[in-house]
């Protein structure tokens, strides 16, 4: 299954539950600056850069990229978001629906186009987001960056800039947000979601709105919400 | 939209109607692009089965899956063995066995495409959708004039911003042969279900038998409706339905129920013309309005590709639950 979708595919009322924060928002923020730093410095300046968002995670991670990149290179950097729905693989096995149309400012071709998304999984979102840029134009070169490398790659892609590499379990889930990174996992509807014994939950500052309803030692977030997306 | 198959507007209900809109907005960007395609669809077939004569239609629903890579299959009557007497059912189960993942049914009769869909769930999964049966419903163009209605006042009027219901609060008139017309039949049902106030403007006689449970308005006067509607929807007088005469003649029509250019002054600075085609200037509405600056006539077809790439996508692709 794919990665950001699996939020969709969330039976109603089944929850995201966070086991362990692995970055916090200054952790993120830090990350960004140097990826910015790492995109100017691979592509010798800006010239002919534009900063991809693959949708919906993808999308505040290319324009805190961009924003960053402006500051530092002192030019700005066309933003574009790819909705890669209708490209993708498993059309008509599962529930696939775009989030919303895909907007790219400048032409595709002759352009240094970085393609930024929130987690790296089995790279097959990848595989349907060089399909559809490549539908819209031919860019000079194709760069990746993605704020977390979770591993459990299926097909032969490789991340330009990584803001984490993270080790994870198959059936665990990564949320990205600017706010922080969580390792968790996803609940079913109705699954226990307070073991006992599980305390080892961290809440940093900046991320009180990940609740934690009384009595239970978890961070549990509604799945699908507005704030990220999870892999 | 929960069922396999798209009969009508009826089975939609808002929120289907707000979904399928939604998916077509994003097709709109794919038509814009240097090769409008995507793989969506790619290894399926749709059959484009016309037992009536159509141009839009049919070439919007070929152009739709086709940028939706989907394979075509086009089967016209005229030129098929139901010419030599064979049933329509074993024309349909016929085209099935070939391996059929959609069709994309027009026929005069009302019902034909339930039918066609009750066939085909005795055999395999294929899917049905309506492109105008009979006087019964024309559910994409429905789609496509709420889809043109709401894109098009976003992007003129600033009154044309997001409303709860997509078209909370206009006035629309359909005005013509709303007794032989699918398309009335549908639009009435999809305006209103997405909020707007409808009426309808034709002489008694091209008004249907009855309009019980119609949410709907009558008028024979055009124009005072003219004065206070948002959209001017014109339809075309079916002569090739009419078995007996329903107006005195196409001249008094005009002069009654044609929308003139002198009219079409009475229309606020807001007001939209549509007409779902094909159009004939000089009858119902005048050469210079369908080509004037309110009028979306051209928008609608282009619209069309989009929506129906929607309903095809979501019928085929989306792994949207399949059986109500």
């Amino acid at each position: 299954m794919g990665e950001r979708e699996r939020a969709l595919v969330a039976p109603p009322g089944g929850a995201f539950r966070g086991r362990a924060v692995v970055m916090d928002a200054g952790d993120v923020r830090r990350a960004i600056w140097r990826i910015a730093h790492e995109v100017i410095e691979h592509n010798r300046g800006t010239a002919d850069l534009v900063l991809v968002g693959l949708q919906t995670g993808g999308v505040w991670f290319a324009e805190a990229l961009a924003a960053v990149i402006a500051q530092v290179g002192g030019t700005a950097v066309p933003v574009g978001s790819l909705d890669v729905a209708y490209y993708r693989d498993d059309i008509g096995l599962r529930p696939v629906v775009p989030f919303a149309a895909t907007e790219m400012p400048v032409p595709v071709d002759g352009a240094v186009v970085v393609l930024c998304d929130d987690v790296l999984f089995t790279g097959r979102t990848v595989r349907a987001a060089l399909n559809a840029l490549c539908d819209l134009g031919r860019p000079s070169c194709v760069q990746l960056a993605v704020m977390v490398d979770r591993g459990h790659r299926e097909l032969p892609v490789r991340p330009d800039f990584v803001g984490k590499n993270l080790p994870t379990r198959r059936t665990e889930m990564v949320d990205v947000s600017e706010r922080g990174v969580v390792l968790g996992d996803l609940l079913d509807s109705g699954a226990q979601v307070a073991p006992a014994g599980m305390q080892d939950v961290v809440t940093p500052a900046g991320m009180q709105d990940v609740v934690t309803p009384a009595g239970m030692q978890d961070v549990v977030a509604p799945a699908g919400g507005p704030d990220g997306g999870r892999a | 939209m929960t069922g396999r198959h798209l009969l009508g507007v009826a089975d939609l209900g808002a929120e289907g109607i707000d979904e399928l809109l939604r998916l077509a907005d994003t097709f709109v960007e794919v038509g814009r692009r240097p090769i409008p395609r995507v793989a969506a669809l790619r290894g399926k077939t749709v059959v484009s089965a016309f037992f009536e004569n159509s141009t839009r239609t049919r070439l919007s629903f070929e152009t739709a899956a086709k940028r939706l890579s989907a394979d075509v299959m086009t089967f016209t009557s005229s030129s098929s063995s139901l010419s030599k007497g064979e049933s329509l059912r074993d024309t349909v189960l016929t085209i099935e066995a070939m391996g059929a993942d959609a069709f994309v049914v027009r026929h005069s009769c009302a019902g034909v495409p339930a039918q066609v869909a009750g066939w085909l769930g005795e055999v395999g999964e294929a899917c049905v959708v309506n492109a105008g049966d009979g006087a019964h419903e024309h559910p994409t163009q429905a789609l496509l004039d709420c889809f043109t209605i709401t894109r098009e006042r976003r992007a003129r009027f600033a009154s044309g911003a997001a409303r709860p219901r997509a078209l909370d609060g206009l006035h629309i008139a359909i005005v013509g042969d709303i007794r032989h017309s699918r398309v009335a039949r549908s639009d009435v049902l999809a305006f209103s279900a997405l909020g707007a106030e409808v009426t309808l403007v034709a002489p008694p006689t091209l008004l249907p038998p009855s309009l019980e449970g119609w949410p709907v308005a009558v008028s024979h006067d055009l124009e005072t409706v003219l004065a206070k509607c948002d959209v001017a929807y014109l339809l075309r007088l079916q002569d090739e339905r009419m078995t007996e005469q329903f107006v005195p003649s196409l001249h008094e029509y005009t002069a009654t129920y044609g929308l003139t250019a002198s009219r079409a002054r009475l229309l606020g600075p807001e007001a939209l013309v549509m007409h779902p085609g094909p159009v004939r200037r000089g009858i119902e509405i005048a050469a210079e309005v369908v080509d004037g600056a309110r009028s979306v006539i051209t928008t609608q077809v282009a619209n069309g590709v989009a929506v129906r790439m929607a309903v095809l996508y979501h019928l085929l692709g989306s792994g949207a639950p399949v059986g109500a």
